[in-house]
């Protein structure tokens, strides 16, 4: 049942991938990039991952979608006529995703117990977080607890980001301002 | 979007549910799946819904973007805060079995929900700043 559930959906966004490809129209692409990020959390959610399936939902589907579409609001919503071949991006691409599937061939079965990343580390954290911290969700006492610094790292990288944003978008609109409006306050 | 009635009134019932479950989901990150940054990405959703529906000036009246300048290094504050007090009271940078003296593990559930609330405040806070900023271009 569980393999059919993760065909249906890789098959979805194997469809929802080929519908990008094709379409011209931004507005539409923009549109199939939030179903696509939905049946990415779905398939995380199928797999357990439901605190990753949950960020995806919220801001691959949500967040960005919206961030495109009021980025497509200042631009033109028709895709441009590609002004060289096709022909070495879509070599690129295949080649890369070929490199990507032999590597796959390299990875552990799916779930395996006796892997690296469910032996040495993980082990210990799921056989101590209990004990010593009365925490029953493990990844909640890892991301915040034992690996409190890494978050405190990734909060400030939001911090940042924030800033970086608001500093590019923001920091131009007075010049701009000054130009058309032949001097008077740019505010 | 004025004369868009079924939609104002679905995302007018929606809105209430999508805060409290951000809230379920930021307070029983301890429990269950979640924690502050997707409850973070929950908050800003909703109050995106919200700008979507009744237009960018009604979402800034209900929060100015002054408010959120002040929120995004707010939560950075509030994480590194609960490592500062961890330091004061004896223990190690982030050690949150400081926190209470009887009971460590009521210590590191206390360190774990204000240092989720750091996260969820500066994560919703920079999602919606990016979106006023992205939104209020070219108007």
């Amino acid at each position: 049942m569980e393999f059919l559930i993760n065909l249906v959906l890789l098959l979805f966004l194997a469809a929802v991938t080929f519908a990008v490809i094709g379409v011209r129209n931004l507005f539409a692409v923009v549109i199939l990039g939030g179903a696509y990020s939905f049946l990415m959390a779905t398939l995380l959610i199928a797999m357990d991952a439901v605190d990753v399936g949950m960020t995806e939902a919220a801001v691959g589907a949500g967040v960005s979608t919206v961030l495109l579409l009021s980025a497509l609001h200042l631009t033109n919503t028709e895709e441009a006529a590609a002004r060289h071949s096709n022909v070495l991006p879509l070599a690129l691409s295949l080649l890369t995703g070929a490199a990507l599937i032999y590597g796959t061939w390299g990875l552990p079965d799916y779930g395996m117990a006796d892997t690296a990343v469910n032996t040495y580390v993980g082990q210990q954290y799921l056989e101590r977080s209990i004990p010593e911290t009365t925490v029953p969700n493990v990844v909640t006492s890892v991301l915040a607890s034992y690996r409190g610094y890494d978050t405190l790292g990734e909060t400030t990288v939001i911090f940042t980001a924030g800033i970086g944003v608001l500093m590019l978008l923001r920091g131009r609109r007075p010049r701009k301002d000054k130009e058309t409006s032949t001097g008077g306050d740019a505010t | 979007m004025r004369s868009h009635l079924i939609l104002r009134v679905v995302s007018k019932l929606l809105i209430p549910f999508l805060l409290l479950f951000a809230l379920y989901v930021q307070f029983h990150g301890d429990f269950g799946p979640g924690g502050g940054f997707q409850a973070g990405v929950i908050v800003a959703a909703a109050f995106v819904l919200y700008a979507l529906i009744f237009g960018l000036k009604t979402i800034q009246k209900v929060i100015p973007p002054a408010l959120l300048e002040v929120l995004v290094p707010m939560g950075v504050l509030i994480y590194a805060g609960v490592g500062v007090a961890t330091w004061i009271l004896g223990g190690n940078f982030l050690d949150y079995n400081m926190l209470d003296s009887h009971d460590p593990s009521h210590g590191q559930h206390l360190g774990i929900l204000l240092v989720e609330a750091g996260v969820l405040v500066t994560v919703a806070s920079t999602m919606l700043l990016i979106f006023y900023t992205f939104a209020g271009r070219g108007r």
